[in-house]
């Protein structure tokens, strides 16, 4: 039977707490209501409040005891229930876990869970897709789950991380996206991309919801005989650049794309990469398709106007495989 | 003749007492704190010798050393940035602590972080970061991991009046409550935060006040007085290891010096300088131990000169001590580079 995204991320979370008897959750209204989109529902049931903490609507204080936690041998799996209030926790995150293990020896193992993203109506502050702040911290693992398979694989390997890892999930995918998954413990590393679909003429280098637009795109440029190469990155930090420098080599043209907003996106970042690193196999500059730099709008004409689709990735990719 | 033996014999008996025993703990790590500090500030700092901000806690040694003596061995500690004795209380040496200031190899961070942001899990001290009351959340996580273990251990957090206007503390306090961990608060209220006098920081008088707003018990002590200390440190332990919640403690002190090494603290009137230094902790407490017959005058001279020595083969130990390796740079961001 096919498994949504939402419960591969529930899957590996049980599968976790029974493994090992040290992790455990902490959030807003986890427990008895199971989380603003169910993903704990039915933990309290299972392992009870010892384990599956409800907490004050304290984003700070949530990321802080997840961190005196683990200083303490737990592993705590933090939840944001969205992405958006991960700022009223950011100094708790970017300057207290991400930095301990340099400073002093301290590792932080824990996981700060965040739905994120837009295309479900939630305006400006219930669908930012923020995980550019955390790809800029040192000492941040940033997980990016496309597909049900990974985000189980990867929760799996993120709450066994002994590094902080921010683990965003993509709200929209969570009942959209499913498919049968490996059976038994399975997890998938983090730091290794995934060629989602092989190409020959161009790569697109996405991550998160996007890799599923690019691939409608891939699909519908393909009836024109462009084959395109579509990789999912699975995770920003650590990054597999080998993966991109090597599918770069082979189609000479790259667009890397993102739904999080254009200026100091992480696609820049990419883009650097790629240039200075497989310039003399380029045969076209490196272009990026990214939201426009605005907050997220929130009536559905300027929504879709903000967000990237595959229409505009078409666009894109027609533009530069005609270069 | 037998009037002179009796008074020995008292003497003796006294200085035997289990309050003597603490007394002479409690002046030996404030003296040390006070010698590290002065070093510190006023010698190494001014030859250029340590590197960045220096904050001491002179006039505030009571708190970490009440504190200190307060914990059990295996509780865990997050002292603030004047809270020094905390540190050679665990067995941290001056010399680890010059080293640190130094930026040197020889220090608990190894050069990668400087002056009091340092810790040692393995000795139950947590490193504050530079953010004001952001180690209150942090503690709040680690007391709730030990009921969690069913352990009984239980946290001590530092801080000062200053920090207690964050929103960290707010919210670490509130959830520490809400969870009853085993917490126990110590405010170090110097009245000064930075130049901030108490009144620009808070609208009511005491940091106390806060706790009922979070149901939680607080009192305050003389925060100049380690044994005072201890006996509130005690009881907020036992509050806490009976599961009974976090316990708030606001030591009322001052700052006797300016906010950093840099600061010549004018805004502070020169009157409430002279009044505090009536109040030197480690006066007081001597003249105590004279009084109550815990120690002679000789003894307590003997205390400082061997802690001025053990000091100044501290610093060279720490002179001795390398930079690091500028190899090194890249190592210990993650688990595994790459
Ligand atoms: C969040 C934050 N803002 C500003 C500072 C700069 N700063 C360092 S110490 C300090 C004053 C702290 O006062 P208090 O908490 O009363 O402690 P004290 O230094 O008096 O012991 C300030 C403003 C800081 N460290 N953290």
């Amino acid at each position: 039977m096919a498994t949504t995204y939402l419960e591969a991320i529930r899957e590996g979370l049980f599968e976790e707490m029974d493994r090992d008897p040290n992790v455990f959750l902490l959030g807003e209204d986890i427990g008895i209501y199971g989380g603003a989109f169910k993903v704990t529902a039915g933990m309290l049931d299972r392992y009870g409040p010892r384990r599956i903490v409800d907490t004050p609507i304290s984003e700070s204080a949530i990321v802080g005891a997840a961190i005196g936690a683990s200083f303490m041998g737990l592993r705590p799996v933090a939840e944001m229930q969205f992405a958006d209030f991960i700022s009223c926790g950011f100094d708790q995150i970017v300057n207290f876990a991400a930095k301990c293990r340099y400073r002093w020896n301290a590792p932080a193992p824990m996981v700060v869970r965040a739905p994120c993203g837009g295309g479900i109506h939630g305006g400006p502050y219930h669908s930012q897709q923020n995980e550019a702040w955390f790809a800029h911290t040192p000492g941040l693992k940033v997980v990016l789950p496309a597909t049900a398979r990974d985000a189980k694989g990867l929760i799996k390997s993120a709450v066994r991380d002994n590094d902080p890892v921010i683990f965003f999930e993509h709200k929209a995918l969570y009942r959209r996206v499913k498919e049968d998954l490996p059976q038994g413990d399975y997890t998938v590393p983090l730091g290794k991309a995934n060629i989602h679909r092989e190409g020959r003429h161009l790569s697109v280098i996405t991550y998160s919801a996007m890799v599923h637009v690019a691939d409608e795109a891939a699909s519908i440029v393909a009836k024109e005989g462009l084959s395109v190469e579509v990789i999912d990155l699975r995770t920003l930090t650590p990054l597999d650049e080998d993966t991109i420098l090597a599918s770069v080599r082979k189609t000479s043209k790259a667009i890397v794309f993102h739904e999080a907003t254009l200026t100091g996106g992480f696609g820049g970042e990419i883009a650097a990469r790629i240039t200075e690193k497989a310039f003399e196999y380029l045969d076209g500059p490196v272009m990026r398709l990214a939201a426009p730099d605005t907050p997220v709008p929130f009536s559905p004409t300027l929504e879709e106007a903000y967000l990237p689709n595959v229409d505009k990735l078409v666009a894109k990719i027609r533009q530069l495989a005609a270069y | 003749m037998a009037a002179v033996k009796l008074e020995a014999l008292t003497r003796h008996d006294a200085s035997q007492s289990p309050e003597a025993d603490l007394a002479r703990k409690a002046l030996t790590y404030m003296t040390m704190m006070r010698e590290v500090e002065e070093r510190i500030e006023r010698r190494l700092y001014r030859q250029g010798k340590v590197l960045g901000g220096v904050y001491v806690g002179r006039g505030q040694e009571a708190i970490p050393v009440g504190a200190g003596l307060a914990a059990r061995p295996d509780d865990v500690l997050f002292p603030s940035h004047r809270d020094l004795a905390l540190y050679l209380m665990r067995g941290v040496t001056p010399g680890q602590i010059f080293a640190q200031y130094m930026g040197r190899v020889g220090g608990l961070t190894r050069g990668r972080d400087g002056n009091m942001h340092m810790g040692d899990l393995s000795k139950g001290l947590v490193a504050i970061i530079s953010a004001m009351a952001a180690s209150v959340p942090v503690a709040a996580g680690a007391a709730m991991a030990l009921k969690y273990q069913g352990r009984d251990q239980i946290v001590m957090v530092f801080f000062g009046d200053g920090a207690t206007s964050r929103g960290d503390w707010h919210e670490g306090i509130n959830l520490a409550a809400v969870q009853k961990a085993p917490l126990v608060l110590f405010c170090n209220n110097n009245q000064y935060a930075y130049s901030t006098p108490l009144d620009k920081q808070m609208a009511c008088a005491n940091v106390a006040d806060r706790a009922p707003g979070y149901g939680i018990p607080a009192e305050i002590v003389d925060g100049n007085d380690p044994l005072a200390i201890y006996e509130a440190g005690r009881r907020g332990a036992d509050h806490a290891r009976m599961g009974l919640g976090p316990y708030l403690i606001e030591c009322k002190t001052f700052r006797m010096t300016g906010h950093s090494a840099h600061d010549p603290a004018d805004y502070v009137p020169k009157q409430l300088f002279e009044e505090w230094s009536q109040q030197c902790p480690i006066v007081r407490l001597e003249k105590r131990m004279i009084e109550e017959g815990w120690a002679t005058s000789q003894e307590i001279a003997q205390l400082h000169e061997r802690i001025r020595l053990e000091t100044d083969q501290a610093i060279e130990w720490a002179e001795q001590s390398p930079y690091p390796d500028p190899s090194t740079l890249e190592l210990d961001v993650y688990e595994t580079k790459g």
